[in-house]
């Protein structure tokens, strides 16, 4: 996971699209506008449509780094891009 | 934090997605409480995608027991449900199809005696007319007013369907429009005109649509229009209604302060 501070993270290897999508939004439900969440991701289908789909609904992704066994982190700002 | 359990978030995850829905949205809908009276064309679509939907308490009400020539449209009942009542048919289709449903049933034919009691029962949300008939809609109307409910009123016959949504202090009730009943055998019913079966499946639905929308508070809904549909045109009409400040239930010197019970003609109360 991410060694940035973030106010909540989550882990999405763990399921395929939408529910990576899904759960991604769910969790930034929980938190206010400027805040930032973590989001572990697989490469291909998560990586290629969760950063998609965050910025189509005004959140904005801060970084997103490769961590080179087929995994991402990101960090995104909740209503970063409103 | 999210009350939804990864099952539900997987089950309603396409609308989860819509941004007008989210988790926040589907908990809302989850949280809902909609009273179908009729479990016929009009009811048995709606009550079947509100329950596909979440919406966590459904109530249907009918006194009938499920006829053969009721299957030709009133999809929530199975050929192996014939005879059966039609509440317990009902809710036997939406618990297979969704547990996160709680399904209250009424097996009686709504009158003055009891269709406020029944709203009431389970403080429901909103209302669905899938009634057949027009003593039962001046009564679910003149409820709901009297009740401050919102309803969706519908009709279909033939190749024809309209739809309407009145929610208390928005716009006109259904009285506003139709003042009272109209003369006997003035207007035939489906039973003696006839209807296309997938009428119930177009207007339930957009009955159900109404409700979702009212729930998550999205959208624009049919207060103060008119929607009517004709599927042999495929014309769809959205027709303006005034308020009536004279109505006689919903106007300023309303003149109907009780529920009435209107007399159907004999003939049309028949089960076939």
């Amino acid at each position: 996971m991410s060694e940035k501070h973030t106010d909540a993270a989550i882990d999405i290897t763990d399921v395929v699209c939408p529910i990576t999508f899904v759960k991604v939004k769910v969790a930034l439900e929980d938190l206010a506008d400027g805040q930032t969440l973590a989001v572990h991701l697989n490469d291909g289908e998560p990586i290629q449509n969760v950063p998609r789909s965050l910025k189509d609904e005004g959140h904005k992704v801060l970084s997103v780094d490769q961590n080179g066994d087929g995994t991402y982190d990101l960090v995104v700002e909740k209503g970063g891009l409103a | 934090m999210s009350s939804l359990t990864n099952e539900q978030l997987e089950r309603y995850s396409r609308h989860i997605i819509l941004q007008q829905v989210g988790g926040r949205g589907q908990e809302k809908i989850l949280g809902s409480k909609v009273l179908v009276i009729g479990t016929g064309g009009l009811g048995a679509p709606a009550a079947m995608y509100l329950a596909a939907a979440g919406v966590g308490t459904i109530g249907l009400v009918d006194f009938d027991v499920v006829d053969l020539s009721n299957l030709q449209r009133q999809i929530i009942h199975q050929t192996a449900d014939v005879g059966k009542p039609k509440v317990d048919s009902g809710r036997e289709t939406i618990e297979a199809m969704n547990p996160d449903v709680d399904v209250h049933t009424y097996n009686e034919l709504v009158t003055s005696a009891n269709i406020r009691d029944i709203i009431r029962d389970q403080d429901y949300d909103f209302i669905i007319d899938g009634t057949d008939n027009f003593p039962a809609k001046f009564l679910i109307n003149d409820a709901c007013v009297f009740e401050k409910k919102p309803f969706v009123h519908a009709g279909i016959i033939r190749f024809q369907g309209q739809l309407m949504t009145y929610v208390p202090g928005a716009g006109p009730c259904y009285r506003c429009v139709f003042k009272t009943m109209p003369p006997k055998d003035a207007v035939p019913t489906c039973r003696q005109a006839g209807v296309l079966g997938v009428m119930g499946g177009i207007i339930g639905t957009l009955q159900a649509t109404e409700a979702l929308k009212y729930i998550l508070g999205v959208g624009e809904l049919l207060t103060g229009y008119l929607l009517t549909y004709d599927a042999l045109t495929m014309k769809f009409r959205k027709v303006k209604l005034p308020r009536d400040p004279h109505c006689a239930i919903c106007g300023e010197h309303p003149t109907i302060t009780e529920l009435i019970d209107y007399e159907q003609p004999a003939c049309d109360l028949r089960k076939h």
